[in-house]
């Protein structure tokens, strides 16, 4: 029997079920019943699946459990404080930036990993920090919108 | 079958104002539409249309989309066609509920017809407004038991109040949350995690595997099929990729530098799609000719997520969550390879990634239900990344044939297209046509009935005296292939505008004045004049930087679109890059200017991902692109200025906007590049080795 692995999940405790080998990502869906984070590539490179690992994005697609227990794991879910949403989320809607939707959670998820590091981005910045995140119904423009004006809201919330 | 493409939509065949709303008793409204939401926004403004016709608030719209066991049968979602068809019928059901609770309030208010306003869904007494009653209480929960006359009065377009705004998409706020409720998400007590294992190409038979690659995982083996489920998701990853199976190669295609003269080698079924004044005879008599051979190449829908399936079947019951196009002609197709009734089949709806016409969503239903029959448990199937992009049907490889003739002035005389091109309708309706029923039944695909989309946006919509175009129908292709947006549509708008754009350079003509030269349709000049002036057509560049146009109007009767591109080419690498692209858009009467503009944005910018970088690679047994690395697609760091320059006609009928604007992308940036540095480009994609060849 494996050591009993716990991880935490948007401050919640959460002794997994599966092999530690197992990506962190079918213990947050399929364990934990989280819809946030979404399966897009397996291999780290689309970051569909991004999640907060203390205040640093990971992909959890790839990262096994057993490497996630020493930080706090944030998914989307967590980003909100109750029933009211984070700046990045608001950004989100207020430019109406997506399609589909699928490749959003890795968008904000980066976004609120890159804004943390770089609270008054340049618009080359934001192009740069979401180089990697991919999304094919071309909402791009929008998305950089988003990002730009959540960048704003968070720096008039500082104030 | 629904008639999907009639004007009139399901009205044939769902007739009653029960089988589109309903009332219900706390005042909102539930629309049942067969429909679905593709992340184009149609959810919202199929809501918009309702909440303008009935007068009620737009929040009190509920939108069921897409369960076969609830709403009409629309067919597929596709075709830009949801609001222009499926908009109508909700809002000619609209109109006569909306009639309906009229002539019930006259009754109740003891007042005349031409007396009563609605308000927010309450019908009052314009003189005496406290003599009012709501939708609500007039209804009380009933049905409305009242056939769709088509003679109901709508409203007038200048009246709209909801139709014609920018309201927010109601699906954002959960999609921005984690509740977005996708096919992917779906969650079943007893659900068994399933992955299918591919052979490695569609004709390989299977010889030998390994029943029990991890302990306590199941196999399932049906003819060619295979597949392994377990309880936990990772469990059935692993055991797919551990599982030791033989396969007897039998596949074999012609390698990937020979397609172009595989496909003219083909017999083919050929036909005079176009057909006006005599090109032959005007050809003998121009002045000045020119030929030249475009290509498109295989391309994929590339959903970012891979596809997905949820499927729980007993002996006589099958319920299938799926994110398929067509959830009834899908459910024909399940009940097909299950030998069920169709009536015994539910296929539900749920959002999925983005699709962009026909990929693996409605093969992944097929697996969920085949492994759930085998197991007796609910299953769930998903794609990984190299299945979709392996498996997927892609839109197929064409080639288009250009011959001109100008006149001493410089006018286009002749004009002939000529195109080959298998059909682009291969969507399921029966079990031959699903990758499930092929390998486990060993099922062949019907021969198409229909070879329709090839040619679309064949013929130019330019007033040209002599136009032909002749359709080289393929009836086999080297790989698997269906519909994707636009279908023909774009592989055409780019021969025909690189070709008015190599014809005006030789005509010594700028390419706006040229095209104006040869267009009479007002709404089309306006276009191309709009995106012109956006682009500063005309106005100087910096050396190695250029501009092209272009212009048509989809399916020749639809959108009207102009999309101008400014590039600039690094010529010693071959490297473009686009700065701007701009594009004006005429569909008619606007639903949501927002949404509409979110929708040409998306095309722009999958248009040009597909014009600058995809190719499906393959050799003579492997489809050699199977992940983002060997199938790359525009990233944020390749992203031109989008500009979008919306003429709205509110007086003019709406037509689809989820497509027309990714036809002009492509042949745009081609005469650009052209214009920046003399490189004329006849293949998609315009990669780096492409351009520093023409040089």
């Amino acid at each position: 029997m494996n050591e009993q692995l716990v991880i935490t999940v948007n401050g919640a405790r959460h002794s997994v079920q599966s092999p530690p080998d197992t990506p962190l990502l079918y213990v947050l869906r399929d364990e934990m019943g989280l819809t946030g984070p979404q399966f897009g590539c397996g291999s780290e490179t689309c970051k569909a699946c991004t999640v907060l690992l203390g205040a640093r994005e990971v992909q959890s697609c790839k990262l096994a459990v057993s490497e996630a227990t020493d930080g706090v794991i944030t998914t989307l879910e967590g980003l909100q404080a109750g029933s009211e949403l984070h700046p990045i989320q608001r950004a989100f809607i207020d430019e109406q930036a997506a399609q589909c939707g699928y490749c959003l959670n890795g968008m904000v998820m980066t976004t609120a990993a890159f804004l943390y590091r770089h609270p008054h981005p340049s618009a080359e910045d934001i192009r740069q920090a979401l180089d990697g995140n991919l999304c094919r119904c071309g909402a791009h423009a929008r998305i950089l919108r988003a990002v730009q004006r959540a960048a704003d809201y968070l720096a008039e919330e500082m104030v | 079958m629904a008639s999907q493409w009639s004007p009139t939509g399901a009205l044939s065949v769902a007739n009653q104002v029960d089988d589109w709303l309903r009332i219900e008793v706390d005042g909102t409204v539930t629309v049942f539409s067969g429909k679905v939401e593709l992340g184009t926004g149609v959810k919202t403004a199929l809501a918009q249309i309702v909440a303008e016709e009935l007068d009620v608030p737009f929040e009190r719209i509920t939108m069921v989309m897409g369960d076969t066991d609830l709403v009409p049968d629309e067919g597929i979602t596709a075709g830009s066609t949801t609001l222009q068809i499926g908009g109508f019928a909700l809002r000619q059901a609209s109109a006569e509920a909306r009639q309906a609770l009229l002539a019930a309030a006259s009754d109740q208010l003891d007042a005349m017809l031409d007396e009563l306003t609605v308000n927010d869904g309450v019908v009052s007494v314009a003189r005496d407004p406290l003599r009012s009653i709501s939708y609500a209480d007039l209804m009380g929960g009933r049905s409305f038991d009242r056939e769709i006359s088509l003679q109901a009065p709508v409203k007038q377009p200048s009246s709209y109040h909801i139709v014609g705004q920018k309201l927010p998409r109601i699906d954002l706020p959960r999609k921005l949350t984690g509740q977005a409720g996708y096919v992917h998400d779906v969650r079943l007590p007893g659900m068994l995690h399933a992955r299918v294992v591919r052979p490695p190409d569609p004709g390989a038979a299977l010889e030998a595997y390994d029943p029990e690659p991890i302990a306590g995982v199941k196999v399932v083996r049906q003819g060619n099929f295979l597949a392994v489920a377990a309880e936990r998701e990772f469990d059935a990853v692993r055991a797919a990729d551990a599982l030791e199976a033989t396969w007897k190669q039998t596949g074999s295609r012609p390698p990937m530098q020979e397609l172009l003269q595989h496909i003219r080698q083909q017999d083919t079924i050929d036909e005079i799609s176009f057909d006006e004044g005599e090109f032959e005879s005007a050809a003998r008599d121009a002045e000045i000719h020119l030929e030249a051979t475009y290509t498109q190449p295989f391309q994929a829908h590339a959903s970012i997520g891979p596809s997905c399936a949820v499927a729980d079947v007993s002996d006589d019951h099958a319920t299938v969550w799926s994110s398929t196009q067509g959830p009834y002609p899908l459910r024909a197709a399940l009940a097909d390879l299950l030998r069920m009734p169709e009536e015994s089949v539910r296929v539900i709806y749920a959002e999925g990634s983005g699709s962009y016409g026909h990929n693996g969503a409605d093969d992944a239903a097929a697996d969920a239900v085949l492994i759930s029959h085998k197991l007796g448990r609910p299953v769930r199937v998903q794609w990984s990344r190299s299945d979709e992009f392996i498996w997927e049907p892609y839109t197929p490889a064409m080639l288009m044939d250009m011959r001109g003739g100008l006149s001493p002035q410089g006018r286009i005389i002749a004009w002939q297209h000529d195109v080959w091109s298998p059909t682009h309708g291969n969507r399921p309706r029966m079990a031959s046509q699903l990758l499930a029923g092929q390998l486990a039944y060993g099922l062949r695909p019907p021969k198409p009935e229909w070879f329709g989309g090839g040619d679309r946006n064949a013929p130019v919509d330019y007033a040209l005296p002599n136009q032909r175009v002749v359709a080289h129908w393929l009836t086999e292709m080297p790989l698997r292939t269906s519909a994707m947006r636009t279908l023909g549509g774009a592989a055409n708008t780019f021969a025909n505008e690189s070709f008015m754009d190599e014809l005006a350079d030789l005509a010594g003509t700028d390419p706006l004045t040229f095209r104006l030269n040869h267009l009479d349709d007002e709404r089309g000049i306006a276009a191309l004049q709009a995106a012109a002036d956006r682009a500063g057509w005309g106005q100087p560049l910096p050396d190695g930087t250029g501009r092209g146009l272009a212009y048509a109007r989809y399916e020749n009767d639809g959108a009207y679109v102009a999309t101008v591109a400014q590039v600039r080419v690094d010529p010693e690498r071959g490297a473009v890059h686009v700065e701007r692209l701009i594009s004006a858009h005429d569909c008619g009467l606007i639903v949501n200017p927002d949404g509409v503009t979110n929708q040409i944005e998306g095309n722009l910018i999958q248009s040009l991902s597909r014009a600058l970088f995809e190719e499906i690679t393959f050799d003579e047994t492997h489809i050699t692109s199977s992940d983002w690395d060997t199938y790359p697609i525009l990233r944020f760091s390749d992203l031109p200025k989008v500009e979008v320059v919306l003429l709205n006609q509110p007086d003019e009928p709406l037509v689809g906007a989820g497509e027309p604007a990714s036809i002009c992308t492509a042949p745009a940036v081609a005469n650009a590049i052209f214009d920046a540095c003399g490189a004329r480009l006849r293949q998609i994609p315009f990669t780096a080795d492409k351009i520093r060849g023409s040089l």
